[in-house]
């Protein structure tokens, strides 16, 4: 099971500093911090929220869908100004974080990805489980996702899905 | 309220006002749920089970639902559709585990009873027993032994199945001004499947489907609408009741200039924040008004689908109920084959709009999964539907009931309630 990250070191990032970020990016987003989450992406990155469904099938329709950094902003602030949720807590456990190759000045990374969600009167349940597949390159401000597909392995999604994954 | 009343959970009586309340008991009682099951789903309905491009090819499959009840969508080897129950006739276990794909016959995985596209019983292992033992009875016939197969009509690139030799053809069922509606998207060239979102909302399923004909929360509960224009409680917009109550259609001309106006309804309005600017204004706008009318609507066909356009966000909203507390939402995405590369980028883009985590719909499947327990806490409640007036005529406002109002008068007569 020789992966990339066993026999050579990525120029890009190692496999701690990945791991940094990753963690990073579940902290911001369990805090809620909208104003900082764009910045973990490039201005023309892609983030999406996709089923296992439809990623798997070639189909390209994604809950959540962001082809720049701008789209993701505009989120953010529907959220916030123009968008009516339950108050709630989540929780992102990541896991199983690999490099999965390098391509020029890009990285190719997975992990696993856990959401635990918690609501007012209810307990917590699991909102999201995935994988994140990614496509990260270093700039003068760190590291940031080219791409990040959050490729989520529910059926269905519970109820809704507010905060981005 | 009252414990008498509370004993006898058989008499259900509709208030004396008729239908501008509605009991709450309707949305938590299970053999009022299992009576619309069989009046509606499985009584002389046309429901809704996918699109054309969902089986592209002959000999696919792809699994659907009707009320409760596993179906599979077939296309066989001539091309042409069929919609089978997934259930074998043998014991009954789920035929077909697999969501989709390509087939040229259904073997159940318990028994290895076989069946063809149409739902023919082709085979089934050791029919004459082994070594002289066992086996089916000489007079075991399998033409008697099929599948159950549903009545199938086929609309443009719509598909629909229906269980009663007694619903009128799919056309009668519809009605022009729901043809005319559903043509406009499904009908003129061939569809191109984009993609599923997939939903479970813990409410009874006609709180959703009231939501979806209820034009007054619109831009109240979903800002994001008045915010940026898309639509606005003082634009021009008609809610239209059909068959008695049975269909309806909402629509509006999207009107560009709409967000720089103020006016005495959108300074009723407090979540009007007309200072907020989107950046990516592709979401929020008629980039390629791809029908030439400047139309966005909405039509509703009783029991199974919604299907909503705003700009170029084409879907089919599929609610299968799922249990008297809980409904599931199938959205279909659609656009078609010769979409080019703008286009299918504008569809993909605006179906942030619609959907589990669509800027216009999230509210909806909070507000009802909240809505449910309460209604389930006071069954003999009553809900108000004054807005309008106390009618069922189509009306040119969104500050309506009429629309529900429309479908608990047809609902009433269905249910002999």
């Amino acid at each position: 099971m020789g992966t990339l990250a066993s026999t050579a070191t990525p120029a890009i990032a190692d496999r701690a500093a990945l791991r940094d970020f990753y963690e990073d990016y579940a902290a911001c987003l369990d805090a809620e911090d909208f104003a900082a989450f764009p910045d973990f992406f490039t201005d023309d990155t892609l983030y999406q929220v996709i089923s296992r469904e439809n990623h798997d099938a070639g189909l390209r329709h994604a809950p959540i869908y962001c082809s720049s950094r701008a789209m993701i902003v505009d989120r953010l602030m529907a959220l916030k100004e123009a968008a009516l949720y339950q108050p709630r807590s989540l929780r992102h456990f990541i896991s199983g974080v690999r490099i999965t190759g390098e391509e020029g000045a890009e990285l190719h990374a997975q992990a696993n990805f856990l959401i635990v969600e918690s609501l007012l009167e209810q307990d917590p349940q699991v909102l999201m489980v995935g994988r994140y597949l990614d496509r990260i390159v270093r700039t003068t401000e760190g590291l940031r996702f080219a791409e990040r597909s959050c490729v989520y392995d529910n059926y269905r999604i519970r109820t809704t899905l507010v905060i981005p994954v | 309220m009252n414990d008498t009343i509370e004993a006898q959970p058989q008499e259900r009586k509709w208030p004396a006002e008729g239908v501008s309340r509605v009991p709450a008991w309707i949305y938590s009682d299970p053999e009022i749920y299992a009576r619309e099951l069989e009046v509606f789903h499985y009584g002389k309905v046309w429901n809704y089970v996918g699109l054309d491009c969902e089986v592209p090819e002959p000999n696919t499959f792809r699994r659907s639902w009707i009320g409760e009840r596993p179906v599979i969508i077939t296309r066989d080897a001539d091309g042409e559709i069929h919609v089978v129950e997934n259930r074998c006739a043998h014991r009954g276990s789920l035929l077909c585990w697999q969501n989709s794909g390509k087939a040229k016959d259904l073997t159940c995985p318990y028994h290895h009873w076989s069946y063809s596209l149409k739902g023919d019983l082709m085979g089934l292992p050791f029919l004459r027993g082994v070594q002289g033992k066992g086996g089916m009875p000489r007079d075991f016939d399998k033409t008697k032994n099929s599948l159950t197969k549903l009545r199938v009509a086929v609309r443009g690139g719509s598909i629909w199945a229906t269980y009663s030799d007694e619903t009128p053809p799919l056309e009668d069922y519809l009605g022009e001004e729901i043809l005319t509606r559903l043509d406009r998207l499904v009908s003129r060239r061939p569809l191109r499947l984009v993609g599923y979102s997939r939903q479970v909302v813990d409410s009874n399923w006609k709180l959703y489907w009231e939501n979806s004909r209820d034009p007054y929360h619109a831009t109240l509960m979903h800002p994001f609408l008045s915010t940026f224009g898309i639509l606005r409680t003082d634009g021009d917009y008609h809610s239209v009741p059909l068959q008695e109550g049975r269909h309806e259609y909402t629509y509006s001309q999207y009107d560009p200039e709409l967000r720089n106006r103020t006016s005495e309804a959108s300074a009723q309005i407090k979540s009007i924040k007309t200072t907020l600017q989107i950046q990516d204004t592709d979401v929020v706008n008629s980039v390629v008004d791809e029908f030439n009318d400047g139309m966005m609507g909405a039509f509703q066909v009783f029991p199974t689908i919604l299907v909503q356009q705003y700009f170029n966000c084409l879907v089919v909203r599929h609610i299968i109920p799922k249990g008297v507390g809980k409904h599931e939402l199938v959205w279909t995405y659609f656009g078609y084959a010769d979409d080019d590369e703008q286009v299918s980028e504008l569809r993909l883009k605006q179906s942030n709009l619609v959907g589990p985590a669509g800027f216009v719909s999230l509210e909806d499947s909070e507000v009802l999964s909240l809505m449910q327990p309460v209604v389930e806490g006071s069954p003999h409640a009553l809900q108000v539907l004054e807005m309008g007036g106390h009618g069922t005529e189509a009306q040119s406002t969104m500050m309506t009931e009429t629309l529900i109002r429309a479908f608990y008068d047809f609902y009433r007569r269905e249910m002999g309630l």
